[in-house]
């Protein structure tokens, strides 16, 4: 008797929650997208106005662009919405993607404490400040997740002329994990650390953390959107995933990425037009 | 969510977000146990009242289970669960049952297994008065387990307060999605990452008095219980 009824029981929990329930009643997405975008707070100031345009609600997955990936090539997304072009560049070539669209840019800032142990003060010049810092041995956070900060970050040190890999020492921490974790460390650790500039401005925990470099072009960070392709997964939302891409690149959508600020200060620039982006 | 708000602000004021946060953190944990109650009882009792070769063997792969590692069961389930998984195609990732079926895995050997105790520790006491008044095995599971009852929701909260504290396996299968499998846990681990310790300290002061609550909910029914059983 009393198994009948914590089965019934049971069974009615689960039911409130059936898939088939959730979709019948609502039209949803599930995209996978960085830490960036959703730590830097565009997400939570964007998505309830496509929500209330369209209907459609959308799920967000925040990973690394490294896993965001992964995780449409599982077809377990129905959008990828990340910031590493060379790696989306080898999405669309495998044919895990149909069409890739530049959405916005923002850059990437090198953050150090004010105490500034590397001596890299006043220097627009990323390589002269990475080699600073590994002459110094002054302690540096990496991501070390395969985002696409990560990956910039590993771009940065080549382009300085740096084999990180082989140089890297007791000095240089890589922890695994999202941009804003990488933050709280570098904070607690009194340590430099590549950041999105959009991670950075919202972020509450700066205390003696500072942006030591900026401005560099080699900086630059370009987010771009996909649709994971229907042919590949047979299951995505390929209509309303469609629409929320087709959104996002138009006057409106643009828009509204553009007017995300904090403290006055856009953290995105939206740059659908350029389609070398 | 507003982010702005101090941790205080948060904790006194009630915050309809951080309701529908602390609704599906209730739902999620609670589902789970009674998952591993439903299974975890009686296969405790079963495994404490037969014999059979490899029993002992058996006993401590159990015990051993409540150490699970919930990063591993999470990660289990989602390639378990995968659209490229073999149960890809029920469309569970990412949504609150991906997360109870998790929990449920993780809490059902801490059911089980300290089931099994009370249920043999009593049966040590009942032996000889079953065998005495020729007790069949099927009510005398159902006397176990009901004379046994007080010390199994001991067993029951211990499994809540596994799964109410877990954060690494809900937050594989589940993804943390904003107003959707978004629980205290994951909500106080995003908080965190985004610099933003006094929400996320609120937070996690709110989830201690839920577990505390429930802790003390359980005692009173329980002495009620104590009282009126005599």
């Amino acid at each position: 008797m009393i198994i009948r009824r914590i089965l019934i029981a049971t069974a009615l929990c689960l039911s409130l929650f059936s898939p088939q329930r959730s979709i019948a009643q609502d039209k949803s997405i599930v995209v996978a997208s960085t830490t960036s975008t959703q730590d830097s707070g565009l997400f939570e100031y964007l998505l309830p106005i496509f929500t209330k345009k369209t209907g459609i609600t959308v799920k967000v997955i925040a990973q690394g662009t490294g896993q965001a990936l992964d995780t449409g090539r599982r077809g377990d997304a129905d959008v990828v919405f990340v910031h590493a072009k060379s790696a989306e560049e080898q999405f669309l070539s495998e044919g895990q993607s149909l069409k890739r669209y530049p959405v916005m840019y923002n850059d990437f800032v090198l953050i150090g404490p004010k105490s500034d142990p590397a001596k890299i003060g006043g220097t627009s010049d990323i390589a002269a400040a990475l080699k600073s810092i590994m002459a110094k041995g002054a302690p540096f956070i990496s991501r070390g997740d395969r985002s696409g900060t990560h990956i910039a970050e590993l771009m940065l040190w080549k382009q300085a002329g740096i084999d990180i890999e082989k140089e890297k020492n007791a000095w240089y921490k890589s922890i695994g994990q999202g941009m804003g974790a990488a933050l709280n460390t570098a904070q607690a650790s009194s340590a430099y650390v590549l950041s999105d500039r959009g991670t950075w401005l919202n972020f509450k925990n700066k205390n003696d953390l500072q942006i030591g470099v900026q401005g560099d072009k080699r900086m630059f960070n370009q987010y771009g959107v996909m649709l994971v392709n229907p042919d590949k997964h047979p299951n995505v939302k390929k209509d309303l995933g469609q629409q929320f891409i087709d959104w996002l690149v138009s006057v409106e959508g643009q828009k509204v990425i553009g007017d995300y600020k904090i403290n006055g200060e856009p953290l995105f620039y939206p740059n659908a037009n350029d389609s070398g982006a | 969510m507003n982010t702005d708000a101090s941790a205080l602000q948060l904790v006194l004021a009630v915050d309809p977000t951080l309701v529908a946060i602390v609704l599906l953190s209730l739902m999620v944990s609670l589902s789970a146990v009674l998952i591993a109650a439903v299974i975890g009882i009686p296969l405790g009792a079963l495994i404490a009242l037969t014999r059979f070769p490899g029993r002992g063997m058996a006993i401590v792969a159990l015990n051993a289970l409540m150490g699970l590692p919930p990063v591993v069961v999470g990660l289990a389930v989602f390639l378990l669960l995968s659209r490229s998984g073999p149960l890809g195609s029920l469309g569970m990732l990412f949504t609150p049952q991906a997360m109870i079926v998790a929990q449920a895995i993780l809490v059902t050997p801490i059911v089980a297994a300290l089931a099994r105790q009370t249920i043999e520790d009593l049966w040590e006491e009942y032996r000889d008065e079953f065998a005495a008044m020729n007790v069949g095995p099927v009510q005398r599971i159902g006397t176990l387990i009901w004379d046994g009852r007080f010390s199994l929701v001991t067993a029951l909260l211990a499994g809540f307060g596994r799964s109410a504290a877990e954060v690494g396996a809900i937050i594989i299968v589940g993804g943390n999605i904003d107003g959707f499998t978004r629980t205290m846990t994951t909500a106080i681990a995003l908080e965190t990452s985004k610099g933003n310790l006094p929400l996320a300290v609120g937070l996690g002061i709110v989830l201690i008095a839920i577990i505390i609550a429930i802790n003390a909910l359980a005692w009173w029914a329980r002495r009620t219980g104590e009282r009126y059983a005599g």
